[in-house]
């Protein structure tokens, strides 16, 4: 069942580094992360991966095999053909730490951007209700395992450095539309997505949507509504407040 | 000395899971300054992995339940071995921890009118756990992490700093808690970018670090789950309880060998997934315990019914407390009805539609589908036993969730040892993280408070011994390998002490354990200090080695089996060993297990059990005492 494979790994940190080649054993049903570990186990110790659940369940594990942003746990070995050789390189996006491993705190500052739900006051513990289409909508965007794989392919960020200050990216834009389409958070959030995170950069090319290993509608469903939204409501806080108060209506 | 960064707190939380983030929430809360340290990037820890759900008796979707019903479950659910105390709290104050996440931002999913929908689970007399679809750990841990920056950000703006009052330290990990006569100054640990190491000198700790899951061969757990904090306890001279309960859940999958044992949910189960055998047999119906014949249906017809019906009908016993379940699939293929890859079948096709099955139960419809090419909605899914969940942990006061015997240590989730007694009902660790990680943060405060301006200093040759002893490996020649060793752990603990237990086997593991313990001194780490992982590895081989000796010996020494403890050489279960606890501590020698007395149940609590089935459980002694008090 086991057979031998070519992998380029790349191994370095922030000054120097280069693919280095391994011959590794491959085993039925195995994915890229155990070829990882495998290498780890038995030819290079040190080599530096970030991986947790193995399942993809928790987004640890990415990187670009064959230049295309992955989770490494759920891209199976067999997808490629048996003389291929696999190519596994780190997230261009982010400034690399060490071989695998890159520096993603550039997320956890955009995170810390984003103001947090603000739910209605004068509710007890238990009296929140919310009807399940309602929620809905807002749970696809909670899906997100932050892998950051939507933030890696994003080409306003990708090989442009000087963005990353003004733009969010996709992960923050389904975090942003995650909270206004939630039935009970009482904060505007269309203008700041304009103005403060950058919407407006996005040209809705859906690569994020593509890579996505939650199947995330991020473009279709998150974007676009979002974007329509801004401009419904730019400069106009009337329209956006009458919004607010007929959609309760409905609910009721 | 090496050169060591130093950061002055209130409160030191060491994970960051729903135990430690709950925990870090309320410490802040309370004005405190406040450090979490986090193995891995934050929101990844190991509770995301969880599937079914929060348990609380919100009494949403069945209005009979509340918290005595949930009690009572619990109790069962372990075989009496709880510590009462804790599984009171816990089933009084799950409900609000479930609601106080909503006005955090939580999204349940809901009922028709508008509550938080509740599922079926095993054990759980009425549905009672709040789940997003299969990925409700996912929505604890960004809920908890997101509270985590809504504190940021006041802070940011009282402050101009967000970090003024927490901050989390990530890809951090705490090599030992630094203790000065009996008392916590501190923890030492390393950042896995720099490699460099950091002294937090604080008062209180909390260790919130969860599982053991990896010194098993087959298990569900995340890399992280290597017994840190049961080990940090340990060397700082607390002691952990209950330690040879171990959790194997009966399904999680078995091909293709990459992923045997990632979990699959028993939501499949609570949604009306059967279990059958190579002979298509419903196996289940032949493996009802006699402490739980009058609860569940005893023929398949009954068992059908009650998923449309359950006031007049038994649940099926698929649904049996999660050991039952994972024995009787270990005698099937043992048996030789086994599945073609040594597991048995487990089935939902035939019950659910397709478009409904994906929808409850979209991850693991995902996850055969990538991991394994297996359609769930068409076909069953091959299942089998994995280490899943230690029921014991580290001896905790249930109502601060302070540690025994180290002021200023504290302890909450599933580190922490007592709430489950002998085995975990499914839904009950969320609920335990949320519970008693608040519990341990508003414990860690009120002695902060105490203390006032007392507080220990970190004594300098004690940190440097510590930094020393980390820095070991890269001294070492023996030569080892730290990943053959944990391999060879793994498969020392999977042989000798799984599901199924004899002294023979036990007593042979120990002496594994010792001989892995002596070679771990000749571990040899190559390359330098920044993010290695096989550096690593081999400080969390330490910790590994250490608590799989305390499982190793408590299994030795209890003889009976209970829960998450089956020894093959005592099959039955024991009122006499009901009525006590194992307790591990640390010796120059390795460890030493002594026997201490269960705390007793208040007549307020024990009366809420008829004494039909008190009689399954309690001695004769016992019984006689209650009638008497009774009468």
């Amino acid at each position: 069942m086991s057979r031998q494979v070519k992998v380029r790994v790349w191994r370095g940190d922030k000054n120097e580094g280069g693919l280095k080649d391994f011959d590794v054993e491959v085993n039925e049903g195995e994915v890229v992360l155990d070829i990882i570990h495998r290498i780890q186990a038995t030819q290079a110790p040190d080599l530096a991966v970030r991986w947790n659940c193995k399942a993809g369940k928790c987004g640890s594990c990415s990187a670009e095999v064959n230049g295309r942003p992955r989770l490494m746990c759920l891209t199976r070995m067999n997808t490629f053909g048996p003389d291929e050789t696999i190519t596994v390189t780190p997230l261009r996006t982010f400034p690399v730490i060490r071989d695998l491993v890159t520096d993603v705190s550039f997320n956890y500052k955009k995170a810390r951007e984003i103001p947090a739900f603000e739910g209605p006051k004068g509710l007890k513990l238990g009296e929140y209700r919310m009807s399940q289409v309602d929620v809905e909508r807002s749970q696809e965007f909670r899906k997100c395992i932050e892998c950051f794989l939507c933030q890696d392919v994003c080409h306003v960020i990708r090989d442009h450095e000087e963005n990353k200050e003004s733009f969010a990216g996709p992960r923050f834009f389904i975090r942003l539309a995650e909270l206004d389409m939630h039935p009970l958070d009482t904060l505007d959030r269309r203008r700041e997505a304009q103005e403060e995170h950058g919407l407006g950069f996005c040209n809705i090319t859906k690569c994020c949507t593509e890579v996505c290993p939650e199947h995330i509608r991020i473009t279709d469903n998150a974007i676009i509504p979002m974007k329509e939204r801004v401009a419904d409501v730019k400069y106009d806080p009337a329209r956006w407040l009458g919004s607010k108060i007929s959609r309760r209506e409905e609910r009721d | 000395m090496t050169e060591i960064e130093r950061h002055p707190y209130d409160v030191v939380v060491i994970g960051a899971g729903g135990a430690g983030l709950r925990a870090a929430v309320e410490a802040r809360a309370s004005g405190l300054r406040t450090a979490i340290i986090c193995k891995s990037l934050f929101g990844k820890a190991h509770t995301v992995m969880a599937e079914g759900g929060i348990a609380a008796s919100m009494g949403n979707v069945n209005s009979k339940d509340n918290w005595q019903v949930h009690f009572r479950d619990t109790l069962r659910g372990g075989k009496f071995l709880n510590n009462y105390r804790m599984a009171e709290l816990h089933a009084k104050e799950s409900p609000d921890r479930v609601w106080e996440l909503e006005t955090w931002g939580a999204l349940f999913d809901r009922t028709p009118e508008g509550k938080i929908s509740q599922r079926n689970f095993g054990g759980h007399e009425y549905p009672r756990l709040a789940h997003v679809g299969d990925r409700t750990g996912l929505e604890l841990i960004r809920t908890m992490q997101q509270a985590i920056v809504s504190l940021q950000q006041k802070d940011a703006k009282e402050f101009g700093d967000a970090e003024a009052r927490i901050k989390v330290f990530a890809e951090t990990t705490i090599t030992e808690i630094i203790v000065n006569d009996g008392v916590v100054a501190g923890a030492l640990g390393y950042t896995r970018e720099s490699g460099r190491f950091i002294l937090f000198e604080a008062p209180a700790v909390i260790i919130a670090t969860g599982g053991i899951g990896k010194s098993f061969k087959i298990t569900s757990n995340s890399w992280e789950g290597t017994g840190d904090g049961q080990a940090l306890a340990l060397k700082a001279g607390s002691r952990l309880v209950d330690m040879e309960f171990m959790q194997f859940h009966p399904t999680g999958m078995i091909w293709p060998p990459s992923v045997r044992g990632l979990l699959v949910t028993e939501s499949v189960r609570g949604d009306g997934g059967v279990l059958t055998n190579s002979e298509g047999r419903r196996f289940m119906f032949d493996y009802i315990p006699a402490v739980f014949k009058e609860m569940y249906a005893d023929n398949e017809e009954e068992g059908d019914r009650w998923y449309k019906d359950q006031e007049n009908n038994r649940r099926p016993p698929e649904l049996l407390p999660r050991d039952e379940v994972a024995r009787a699939i270990n005698s099937e293929v043992k048996a030789g009805r086994g599945s073609p890859h040594g597991g048995v079948f487990l089935d939902v096709s035939k019950r659910l539609p397709a478009d409904v099955i994906k929808k409850k139960l979209p991850s693991m419809w995902h996850q055969f589908m990538e991991l394994a090419d297996v359609d769930i909605t068409k076909t069953a899914m091959e299942v089998g036993p994995t280490a899943h969940y230690v029921m014991g942990g580290i001896l905790v006061d249930p109502d601060t969730g302070a540690a025994d015997n180290v002021n200023g240590l504290f302890a909450a989730g599933e580190v922490a040892g007592g709430l489950h007694g002998s085995n975990r009902l499914g839904g009950n660790s969320l609920s335990d993280l949320l519970v008693f990680g608040r519990r341990a943060g508003a414990g860690a405060v009120a002695y902060v408070n105490a203390l006032g301006d007392a507080r220990t200093a970190a004594p300098d040759a004690e940190v440097e011994r510590a930094v020393k002893e980390a820095l070991a490996p890269f001294k070492n020649d023996g030569g080892e390998n730290p990943y053959t060793l944990h391999q060879e752990l793994q498969q020392t603990t999977n042989d000798l002490v799984g599901i199924i237990r004899t002294a023979d086997e036990l007593q042979a593991s120990i002496g594994r354990l010792a001989e892995l313990r002596s070679r771990l001194s000749k571990v040899t780490v190559e390359g330098n200090i920044q993010f290695n992982p096989g550096w690593h590895l081999a400080l969390d081989l330490g910790n590994m080695l250490l608590v799989s000796e305390c499982i190793a010996k408590s299994a030795l020494m209890r003889e009976e089996s209970r829960g998450g403890h089956t020894r093959d050489d005592f099959p039955k279960m024991s009122s006499e060993w009901r009525k006590v606890n194992l307790v591990s501590k640390a010796t120059d020698s390795g460890v030493s297990v002594e026997k201490r007395p269960l705390p007793k149940m208040p007549p307020e609590l024990i009366s809420l059990f008829e004494i039909d089935e008190l009689k399954k459980y309690l001695t004769e002694e016992e019984l006689t005492e209650l009638k008497g008090s009774h009468s």
